[in-house]
């Protein structure tokens, strides 16, 4: 009992020493399993190649815990909570899902810790109590980008269908906002879930509709669904997509009747392609480089640049905050928050972001181009 | 809605209910014999698309090392019970069932892939390869409380269900798969278009169920199977093993689900985690046939794929609880009408 006791005092002493040399320490949470999974591994290899891009802040440390919160929103509450209280994180970010992202920014709010969010919030925060900020670009504005494009192609009337879920809501939103303003009309709004294994149903709701071209709010592999069952009933029109829809699998499974799908997404996901004196250039590279370092993988989607996005902009506020305050006590944390709010044109592989209080996001249509979907392979459409 | 459109939604539902027609009646068949509401059914179906997905892309599937690892646990759970009981006669024996003959099936798929084979061998290896995965779960997980009530076997099923979605993400990854279309094929039938694959998920239920009510009337050893039903403990009496026609049962039913997720693999993306909500839409439809009935479980999840067809197009963001809102009504209308069994009492 004796040996135990001492052995636990040890122990216990080693774990205050090791929080003692005041590392910063970053919860992540992403969904490595679940449905929301297939977004959410590429998430935390993108955390994995922030690291490897950027380990230390001003000669301090950086500490990194990941959990998986299954793209559950109440896991992802329960792993917000034991980051911070048990340990003691200075910063949140996560996570895969909308839904869970939303359940852990109220966390954050509550108990005071700066987050910053890698899947789209809606909402306005309180200035005077905003804890949180989103790093991709808002789907009001994907979807705005889109719109313009479809205003351009001289589309009219656009049939939608996507997620019955937070995401599916969105990019619907961001539609009825655009027809609000120009000249788009929206006229169907059919959903499905994200385990749905047919869409005949609500793709002949759109087609009956007598759409010119049809958007999808869906995301990853599922995305395909709609697109599958349109080009089974002959759809001649155009399609359209948020980046959402970008990743390998979904140009696996949607095949021919994905081609020519267009989205509007981040620069990243056409690096090579871009112009050399575009700002996102030179950096996503530089990313892709790490990434390959660090996962052994070469880059294929645009989530994992989210997760770095969100790297840079702590990592720069960091960098001001540590003037003022020491990582692991609440006035770091709340530093960290201010200058987390007070970026100001700081470029990413995404988008410039530039914070400040009273709305989550902070990009601007230098953060999406469009791109096109040719023969398998994503296509910078200027 | 146009009578285009009802006919187009007709067939969907009418295919997809096929589908789950062929989980139902599955679900029907083991839970007569063994008296277990087999939840991780519609994961088999899914683990079945996914192995022939990893066949079609020329890789091991994961399926190999789920076998492996479930074969190693039932032949020592065997071997350990036969020990304690002194038969060591029976133990090659339970080696060679247990162990052996799954992992000559992983050899066989293994050597085969060298070669490349086609489409309809890599078929019968994704089924070959699915076949022993029940029957292992039953010796593992369900034999040791065969007597137990029927509450809580049920209960044993859920778990396993999510334990095998946890294994299913580590050994498939976290992606969706489609396979090739089994036929190009297409007719007209009355100016609606008919996909070749819709007729054979179709014919194979219909041959499936056909082929059950043979094998259960007509076959001593479906006899066999449905006295262990009837009565466990009579049927020991008159010489039949209860263990060795649930494993029977198991593997029938494996290569129900494995059927129909072969069939269901090239007209969705089936993910690891699928399974569930086909198998509760064929819970759903067995329910409605009382879970007894075959013929009534195969018309029961005809009809919710007719539902959830016309549910999607009617009102999509409201289909699913369209779907399970049925079983309130059928719920009620099962308890009101039907007597309670001798069983139920003595629990």
């Amino acid at each position: 009992m004796r040996k135990m006791l001492s052995l636990t005092a040890l122990i216990g002493g080693l774990i205050a020493a090791q929080t003692a040399q005041a590392d910063i320490t970053v919860g992540f949470v992403t969904s490595l399993s679940g449905p929301g999974s297939s977004i959410g591994i590429p998430y935390g290899r993108g955390i994995q190649a922030a690291m490897e891009y950027k380990s230390e802040v001003n000669g301090e440390k950086i500490r990194l815990i990941q959990l998986d919160d299954g793209s559950d929103p109440s896991a992802a509450t329960r792993n917000a909570r034991k980051l911070i209280e048990e340990e003691k994180v200075d910063v949140l970010i996560g996570t895969a899902t909308a839904p869970s992202t939303i359940a852990m920014m109220a966390v954050a709010t509550e108990l005071k810790v700066p987050m910053i969010a890698v899947s789209p919030v809606t909402g306005q925060p309180n200035p005077a109590d905003q804890w949180g900020i989103s790093v991709p670009q808002p789907a009001s504005l994907l979807v705005k980008v889109v719109a313009d494009r479809m205003k351009r192609d001289a589309m009219k009337n656009i049939g939608y269908i996507g997620f019955s879920d937070a995401w599916g809501d969105l990019v619907y939103n961001g539609a009825k906002a655009v027809e609000a303003e120009d000249g788009i009309k929206v006229l169907t709004n059919e959903r499905y879930a994200r385990v749905d294994t047919s869409v005949t149903g609500q793709i002949l709701k759109v087609l009956a509709a007598r759409p010119d071209a049809v958007l999808i709010g869906g995301s990853g592999t599922q995305g395909a669904l709609p697109l599958l069952a349109l080009g089974e009933r002959g759809f001649k029109g155009k399609t359209y997509g948020t980046v959402a829809l970008v990743n390998p699998d979904f140009v696996r499974v949607g095949g021919k009747a994905a081609e020519g799908i267009q989205v509007s997404a981040g620069p990243v996901i056409v690096a090579e392609q871009l112009p050399d004196d575009h700002f996102a250039k030179k950096l996503a590279l530089e990313f892709r480089a790490a990434f390959q370092k660090a996962n052994n993988l070469p880059t294929t989607d645009g989530f994992s640049a989210y997760s770095f996005d969100g790297w840079r902009i702590f990592t720069n506020a960091a960098e001001r905050a540590l003037k003022t305050a020491k990582p692991g006590t609440t006035e770091f944390r709340k530093a960290l928050r201010d200058e987390i709010l007070n970026t100001k044109e700081l470029s990413g592989v995404h988008a410039v972001y530039n914070f400040k209080p009273g709305a989550y996001h902070g990009v601007d249509e230098r953060a999406l181009v469009i791109v096109r979907l040719n023969n398998g392979a994503w296509t910078y459409q200027p | 809605m146009t009578a285009d459109i009802a006919a187009i939604l007709a067939i969907d539902g009418i295919a997809t209910g096929a589908v789950y027609a062929l989980v139902a009646i599955g679900t029907v068949l083991i839970f007569t014999v063994t008296r277990v509401i087999f939840i991780p059914f519609g994961d088999i179906a899914a683990f079945t698309a996914l192995t022939l997905a990893a066949l079609d892309a020329r890789q091991l599937p994961g399926t190999v090392g789920l076998v492996v690892v479930l074969a190693c646990m039932a032949c020592l759970m065997e071997v350990v019970t036969l020990s304690r009981a002194g038969e060591f006669r029976a133990l090659p024996k339970a080696v060679l069932g247990y162990l052996v003959l799954p992992l000559i099936v992983v050899g066989i798929v293994w050597l085969t892939m060298r070669f490349n084979p086609p489409m309809p061998a890599r078929i019968a290896l994704a089924l070959l390869l699915i076949m022993p995965i029940s029957p292992l779960l039953d010796r593992i997980v369900f034999r040791p409380i065969a007597d137990a009530s029927v509450l809580l076997l049920l209960t044993v099923s859920v778990a396993l269900h999510f334990a095998l979605v946890g294994l299913g993400l580590l050994f498939f990854g976290p992606e969706g798969v489609r396979t090739e279309p089994l036929t190009s094929m297409g007719m007209e039938i009355a100016g609606v278009h008919v996909s070749g694959q819709t007729m054979l998920i179709l014919i194979a239920a219909l041959v499936f169920s056909g082929l059950l009510f043979l094998f259960f009337d007509f076959t001593l050893l479906g006899k066999a199977l449905r006295a262990t039903a009837f009565n466990r403990t009579g049927a020991r009496l008159m010489g039949i093993r209860p263990a060795r026609a649930g494993t029977i049962a198991y593997l029938l039913g494996s290569l129900m689900a494995g059927v129909s997720g072969i069939l269901i693999a090239p007209v969705n993306t089936i993910f690891y985690d699928s399974g569930f909500l086909l198998g509760l839409k064929a819970f759903v439809g067995a329910i409605v046939g009382g879970m007894t009935s075959y013929p009534g479980a195969a018309l029961g999840a005809f009809g919710v794929g007719i539902l959830e067809s016309f549910a999607s197009f009617q009102s999509s963001t409201l289909k699913d609880v369209i779907v399970f809102s049925l079983l309130i009504p059928v719920l009620l209308w099962r308890s009101l009408a039907s007597q309670h069994s001798e069983e139920e009492v003595e629990e």
